[in-house]
């Protein structure tokens, strides 16, 4: 029996990302439209996030429809991002994909933000069953498949990769987000200033590096690219310890790096040289499907709704700290 | 002739059936170069120093941990004594509950003994505990720490307890409240502290459910 194709739109809002994104059951994605809430200073304030997911997201929706060149009665159904994420930014969006899916009358399936991840990631670069080292703005994981779950060997103890990329960036008045900028910067380093080098069994803390180089930056003993160099070499170095920790505990034959710090050349560059020296082989996600998007919510929502993942609208409540690891995974067991 | 029987992600292991008569096992932390020169250099330089100071610390503590027999700093090396057994990791699933449950307790005392004494292991897996004839040695204190901060305690137990769920799902609270019984019994007072630390880091972490 040939399967009839159907489409889904994922709504992705779990930060300062309004994503909406389309995919079918068999595997393309047909649109991927990805709007930013910046904000005018500080960091992410969830309420002023929240108020730009609900300006944009009706004209998202009608961009990525034409982009898909599909009108709403073409949709099957509907894909959210659930948690976890700063609660307003979750409820928007969630109130979106509810509204959608009563209109048009069709399924609502939850999805779980960090699963969305580690799922189009495997659709983009033809992983397997990798090692998944995903880190963003909001979360720095270590995680792999195991009996119905993807289960966490690793993770942050305290703040995210990429937060203590974007405060560091910010005290030192380079542009948000954090990353690319320290990057740039850091090529131009040379002296490896001593930093706070945390790693606890396969769990790593950033929380001691951040202070340590925001001391250092007010000192002034230090150029800017010798900051920002020590910062990439010593914070990049954690991750690849535990990295390389949990390849040899796990065994896995694949590493995939995702999230948006994961377009960082350096960590790039050492997750390859650890991936080759034990064997795996080393998959980068596509900045467009790694950072935070709508096609990654659908796409999940996808292979969830194949296997009879429903969440019905009345159950349908957002979860800010939903673990990855509470996730049944029917789709790959 | 020292013989390769174990490539670890930090060091490589090599047993010398006769070192000076002694069966001995060498620990060489490896060159990383994925990580800045200088700052491998210094990882496992300190390491490999710390962990020599700890193995002894450890024995005073009452916690049976192999001998040190030689430490070569700037050759991150250090000869030591070869414990004859199964890592824990690989013998919990052929065991019987009561078996988990004795195994675990005994755990729990021995990391009660050593947290009492002042040491932090900073790497409590059960791939870092041997189940010997006469009993569990815990191996591996390459990240270890002397200190009897409660935080400290409370991080290690943490790294146990995830790790019993991450890779013992099936029997994480059977084996965890095994421990935890033995870790009280030989460190009260303080073990709870310790345990209520645990928990409390737990929160810490990124999307737990919280009451």
């Amino acid at each position: 029996m040939r399967m009839v194709r159907q489409i889904c739109l994922g709504i992705e809002s779990t930060a300062d990302n309004l994503g909406i994104g389309i995919a079918d059951t068999e595997g393309n994605i047909l649109a991927n439209i990805i709007t930013t809430h910046v904000p005018e200073e500080g960091g992410i304030h969830p309420r002023e996030a929240a108020r730009h997911h609900a300006e944009v997201v009706g004209d998202t929706i009608t961009k990525a429809l034409d982009k898909a060149e599909i009108t709403s009665r073409d949709l099957s159904f509907i894909a959210f991002s659930q948690g976890p994420g700063l609660g307003p930014s979750l409820r928007t969006g969630a109130t979106a994909a509810r509204a959608l899916a009563a209109y048009l009358k069709i399924p609502l399936v939850g999805v779980n933000h960090c699963i969305a991840h580690i799922e189009v990631g495997r659709l983009a670069t033809g992983s397997d069953d990798p090692l998944t080292l995903y880190v963003s703005g909001g979360n720095t994981i270590v995680t792999a498949y195991e009996s119905g779950r993807y289960r966490i060997f690793g993770e942050t103890l305290d703040i995210a990769m990429g937060k203590c990329l974007d405060t560091f960036a910010r005290e030192a008045g380079l542009p948000y987000p954090g990353g690319p900028a320290v990057e740039q910067l850091a090529l131009k380093g040379e002296k490896l200033i001593p930093l706070p080098y945390v790693v606890k069994g396969m769990d790593l803390s950033y929380s001691g590096l951040l202070t340590a180089i925001i001391q250092e930056y007010r000192k002034g003993t230090h150029s800017l690219e010798d900051l920002c160099f020590s910062m990439q070499e010593t914070a990049y170095a954690m991750l690849g310890e535990v990295t390389e920790r949990a390849l040899a505990h796990t065994g896995k034959p694949e590493v995939l790096l995702t999230g948006g710090v994961g377009a960082n050349k350096r960590l790039r560059e050492i997750v390859g040289e650890i991936a080759e020296e034990h064997g795996a082989v080393s998959n980068y996600v596509p900045i467009r499907l790694a950072t935070d998007n709508g096609a990654m919510i659908a796409w999940t929502g996808v292979v969830a709704y194949l296997r009879g993942v429903r969440t019905p609208i009345e159950t349908s409540f957002i979860d800010s700290n939903w673990r990855l690891d509470k996730v049944e995974i029917p789709w790959r067991s | 002739m020292a013989q390769l029987i174990a490539k670890g992600a930090e060091a490589d292991l090599l047993l010398n059936p006769d070192w000076n008569g002694l069966k001995a096992l060498i620990k060489v932390r490896k060159e990383k170069k994925y990580r800045h020169p200088e700052l491998d250099k210094e990882i496992r330089r300190s390491r490999t120093l710390f962990e020599a100071n700890i193995l002894h610390r450890v024995k005073a503590a009452g916690v049976p941990a192999p001998l040190v027999y030689q430490v070569d700093p700037e050759k991150a090396t250090i000869v030591m004594e070869y414990i004859e057994g199964t890592k824990v990791r690989d013998v919990i699933k052929d065991l019987s509950e009561q078996e988990k449950i004795d195994m675990f307790h005994e755990i729990g005392v021995k990391a009660g003994q050593m947290h009492r004494g002042g040491i932090i292991h900073g790497d409590l897996t059960t791939s870092n505990m041997i189940k010997t004839e006469k009993g569990v040695v815990f191996i591996d204190f390459g990240l270890g720490e002397v200190s009897s901060e409660v935080e400290k305690r409370g991080v290690d137990l943490n790294l146990l307890h995830r790790m019993l769920t991450s890779t013992h799902y099936e029997y994480t609270d059977t084996l965890f409240t095994a421990f935890t019984e033995g870790y009280i019994e030989c460190f009260n007072g303080e073990a709870e502290d310790a345990l209520d630390r645990m928990r409390e880091i737990e929160k810490r972490g990124r999307y737990i459910e919280r009451e």
